[in-house]
């Protein structure tokens, strides 16, 4: 099913701020939190009592640097309990400052090393072809500056030249990819033969426009551009 | 080995969870079998980092990949997605290689991959096959496939003339007495380490299957010397080795390939007698080793 609860900013940004406890995070997390919110509430077909059905969907946090918002998040949908956000990355916490999948309910790969997560989404995407599972989608959230690795353009090529329908890659832009990306990360995607949506990162309505914009015939990106970083 | 391993791999399609992935390398050869089975027969062209990455991914989802490609390609430069992308993520695989240490000597170092096993024994719990004969291939294969595991399988052109096909524990090919110095002989070496220790009062065991390694087999044949013959790096197993014999006084020699680049072309033949891993060379480290 289809979860449509909306998450409380307010919620979320307290219990963000229960993870942070005190410390400075990177502008990174906080752009990363709307994308976030939106796939949680209103498009991963996702709930605690369904992280090992496998018609699940699935959503591959490939930045794992950018955990804080995703703990808060998961602990907001009831995926791990709100007490397990206090002494995150301490030495009896299940939290890292990158997931772990083996440790944390809800995630789907451990991540940190940037770069794995799309060849692990199309490897999931596959994997699904192959048990005629076509209802769950795999989605990969990444950064811009991510797409630096190579490994990403690995998995681009291969995901767009055999039109692997059922796998959404998201770009979370927030220009900071130290050589850029000049005409713009999903022209890295589209000649490859993906379909694309560039949106304000911020813009919830227009984010579920593009996170649900995919054809059914090729893979699908969504660039998600943040630039207003607080 | 190749084409015993296309064969046998194909008839394992059978089974819907078996997943071949591949980076062109053997593509043709396995071009039938992806024209029956073309969502389970996989070639991401070349790309190693997506090989294994998809390799992560299909064992996500409960599949049983199998992943070929040439060894330096499919074990070095895709190191750190066997780390993360299959033990990271507590799924499994199984890596089966060819080319081994130097079978394309002719192509020079870019096709030389004799630091594999050793690689591949920085992670835990892999289980590693190197078949010394064709006919070796079909039961270790099954076996790695079978399980949820990871298992790496080094396959190689060069080849023992007889198969040993139960030799995973330590089979004792030719006995000299109790308490003689016990050669261990890996994968395709063997018939050179015979030939070795010919006219010496030395015992010879045979494994394919260096880990997890036979020890509770080397503690009950070892006495106080000890000789391993590997056709990867040499001294990949001297810690396994050490360790199991740790509690007894005994010497080891580790002979396998050497580290420094030759830069020398040839043939997988030349190259054995240029690390000292042909009967000739062997039987020389032995003699010194068993002379002190």
């Amino acid at each position: 099913m289809t979860t449509t609860t909306a998450t409380d900013p307010a919620v979320l940004r307290a219990l963000l701020d229960r993870v942070r406890a005190g410390r400075e995070f990177g502008a990174n997390v906080y752009s990363t939190l709307d994308v976030l919110q939106v796939l949680y509430d209103r498009v991963l077909r996702i709930t605690p009592e369904t992280v090992d059905d496998p018609d699940r969907d699935r959503f591959l946090l490939s930045k794992g640097h950018a955990v804080a918002g995703y703990y808060a998040l998961l602990a907001a949908k009831g995926f791990i309990p709100l007490e397990w956000l206090d002494d995150q990355g301490g030495p009896d916490s299940r939290l890292g400052d990158h997931p772990d999948r083996l440790l944390v309910p809800g995630v789907e790969i451990g991540s940190g090393s940037l770069g794995h997560g799309l060849g692990l989404g199309v490897g999931t995407a596959l994997g699904l072809r192959a048990q005629g599972r076509f209802d769950p989608r795999v989605y990969v959230l990444l950064g811009d500056a991510e797409l630096d690795e190579g490994s990403n353009h690995e998995a681009i090529a291969y995901a767009g030249a055999t039109g692997l329908a059922n796998l959404t890659a998201i770009v979370l832009d927030n220009r900071s990819a130290s050589h850029g990306w000049p005409g713009g990360a999903a022209s890295r995607f589209t000649v490859n033969g993906w379909s694309a949506a560039t949106v304000a990162g911020r813009d919830h309505e227009a984010l579920h426009t593009a996170l649900t914009g995919h054809d059914h015939h090729r893979p699908h990106v969504v660039v998600a551009v943040v630039t207003d970083e607080e | 080995m190749r084409d015993t391993f296309v064969a046998t791999a194909t008839t394992f399609l059978d089974d819907p969870r078996t997943t071949i992935v591949l980076a062109d390398i053997s593509a043709a050869a396995f071009a039938p079998a992806a024209e029956r089975h073309p969502d389970r027969v996989i070639n991401v062209g070349i790309r190693e980092q997506l090989l294994v990455g998809v390799a992560g991914g299909l064992a996500l989802t409960g599949q049983r990949p199998i992943v070929h490609s040439y060894a330096p390609f499919l074990v070095e430069r895709a190191y750190e997605q066997i780390k993360l992308d299959l033990d990271h993520q507590g799924v499994g695989a199984v890596l089966v290689s060819i080319g081994a240490s130097y079978d394309r000597a002719a192509a020079g170092r870019t096709h030389l991959s004799p630091a594999d096993v050793a690689l591949i024994d920085t992670l835990h719990d892999w289980t590693v096959h190197v078949p010394g004969h064709r006919d070796e291939v079909p039961g270790l294969l099954r076996g790695a496939v079978c399980g949820s595991d990871s298992a790496y399988v080094r396959l190689s052109t060069q080849s023992n003339a007889r198969a040993y096909p139960e030799a995973g524990d330590l089979r004792v090919v030719r006995d000299a007495r109790p308490g003689a110095p016990l050669l261990v002989a890996v994968g395709p070496l063997l018939d050179q380490a015979l030939a070795a220790v010919a006219d010496r009062p030395v015992t010879v065991a045979y494994t394919h299957r260096p880990r997890p390694f036979d020890t509770a087999g080397l503690r009950a044949l070892a006495g106080t010397e000890v000789i391993l013959v590997e056709p990867y790096l040499a001294g990949t197993s001297a810690r396994v080795v050490g360790a199991a014999l740790a509690d007894r006084p005994h010497r080891l020699l580790a002979l396998g390939v050497g580290r420094s680049e030759l830069r020398r072309y040839g043939t997988p033949e030349d190259h054995d007698r240029w690390h000292g891993l042909d009967a000739a060379g062997l039987r020389r480290s032995v003699e010194e080793f068993l002379a002190v």
